[in-house]
């Protein structure tokens, strides 16, 4: 069962026992009679059941108990002749994960809670509920991106300005490959968020990465900027030096000042820049040796163009 | 041709992504440089690499790869692997090299560009 739940195993130690139980617990008391069990348990279509004598726990009766009983002759027996005494509960603070764990390990299907170091049952935990409780989590977070997006997507309508802009600002790092990529990956997320169509931000995100990327490899790091408007979406992405010598060389295709190490990463062949150029509508490259380089694009999501270029 | 498929014909292991096999592959792309597999790799396809470290799976996400295959049995990073979980982006291990490997993609239907 738990090799099923890899990607959301987190879920497992979010939620505790007390968020998937049943608390209305159908429950017999000990001087009832097996006979009275019979019915109980075909009434409510449940195959066991907690013994409670006051508001303690005494034991715990199940079909397999009625099966033997009546194997037995079915005698004027009562629960508590049938019962298994001090059953294994569990606490509404123990995580799910532990108790999936005690599910596995001893085949039972059901587990009594009660209440830390007391007898009080407050609910019962089976396999079913732990299911149900799990999809309920997940549906609920799937439903929070989606309010998140339908909000997110909704800022351009509900807001009333003249002009209306929203900025996404990373840090970038220089030289540091394992985080080279992760602005670009954030970026992607919000602008789905925002309800970018996904082409556009399917460009936008390659062109973002590859200057990510050549951030890493050349500067000592910078930031990028992302702009989205009703009409365009746009990217700064300013380094903090050295800057490039001979602008015009380093945009040839298949140029490329990176050292080998990088190159052996799969990095620096020289076709970053074109890959960003192919991506963009507008393309502009600024760069001052000893201070920094510039880099902007611009990806028009309207119609047509023109009708932009007026904005 | 669904990806399962692919991996179950050609004996691939799966790393990463395994509930994410059964989509349609029909195109493949082999290249070691990122950028060049950013520039031409097409979408949904299958990309043949030596390369083993994380930003691979930035690439497969940004190209929206069907998924990365690691040729000559090299074993994927941690980091890779814990990005890759992350996305859910199958990544898949073969013991051949990008050629022998191609060839047998080809000879399945998977085409190049």
């Amino acid at each position: 069962m738990a090799a099923k739940f890899i990607p959301h195993q987190e879920l497992l130690f979010e939620l505790k026992v007390a968020d998937v139980m049943q608390t209305a617990v159908i429950t017999v008391s000990p001087d009832q009679k097996m006979g009275e069990l019979r019915a109980l348990l075909r009434d409510h279509q449940i195959s066991g059941t907690p013994v409670i004598d006051g508001d303690r726990l005494v034991g715990i009766i199940s079909i397999e108990d009625l099966i033997d009983w009546l194997n037995s002759g079915g005698g004027e027996d009562r629960i508590r002749d049938r019962m298994t005494l001090k059953p294994v509960c569990f606490y509404p603070e123990m995580l799910l994960v532990h108790a999936i764990k005690q599910f596995d390990r001893s085949g039972y299907g059901r587990f009594p809670v009660v209440k830390q170091d007391s007898d009080q049952l407050v609910g019962i935990l089976t396999k079913g509920l732990i299911i149900e409780g799990m999809l309920r989590r997940l549906s609920k977070e799937l439903l929070d991106e989606e309010i998140r997006q339908y909000r997110a997507s909704h800022i351009f309508e509900d807001i009333v300005a003249e002009y209306k802009e929203i900025y996404l600002t990373y840090e970038i790092i220089g030289k540091d490959f394992d985080r080279a990529g992760q602005g670009s990956t954030q970026m992607k997320k919000n602008l789905k968020r925002l309800g970018i169509r996904p082409d556009i931000i399917r460009r936008l995100a390659i062109a973002s990465y590859e200057a990510e990327i050549n951030s890493v490899i050349y500067s000592d790091g910078g930031i990028m900027i992302f702009r989205v408007t009703p009409f365009e979406v746009s990217m700064k992405v300013k380094d903090r030096g050295p800057g490039i010598e001979d602008i015009e060389q380093a945009m040839q295709p298949g140029w490329s000042g990176a050292a080998d190490w990088v190159r052996e990463m799969g990095f620096g062949a020289g076709m970053g820049i074109p890959n960003i150029r192919k991506n963009a509508d507008r393309f502009e490259i600024e760069s001052i040796p000893g201070v920094g380089t510039t880099l902007t694009i611009r990806i028009f999501t309207g119609e047509t163009e023109r009708e932009h270029e007026a904005v | 041709m669904k990806l399962s498929e692919v991996v179950q014909r050609l004996s691939l292991q799966v790393v990463t992504g395994e509930n994410n096999l059964e989509v349609d592959v029909t195109k493949g792309y082999c290249s070691d440089m990122l950028s060049d597999v950013i520039g031409n790799a097409e979408e949904g396809g299958l990309w043949l690499t030596i390369q083993k470290h994380q930003n691979i799976v930035a690439v497969g996400v940004m190209k929206a790869l069907a998924g990365i295959i690691l040729v000559k049995g090299r074993q994927p990073d941690e980091n890779t692997i814990n990005k890759a979980r992350e996305e859910n982006l199958p990544i898949m291990i073969s013991p051949l090299g990008s050629f022998e490997l191609a060839g047998r993609l080809k000879a399945l239907g998977i085409e190049g560009d």
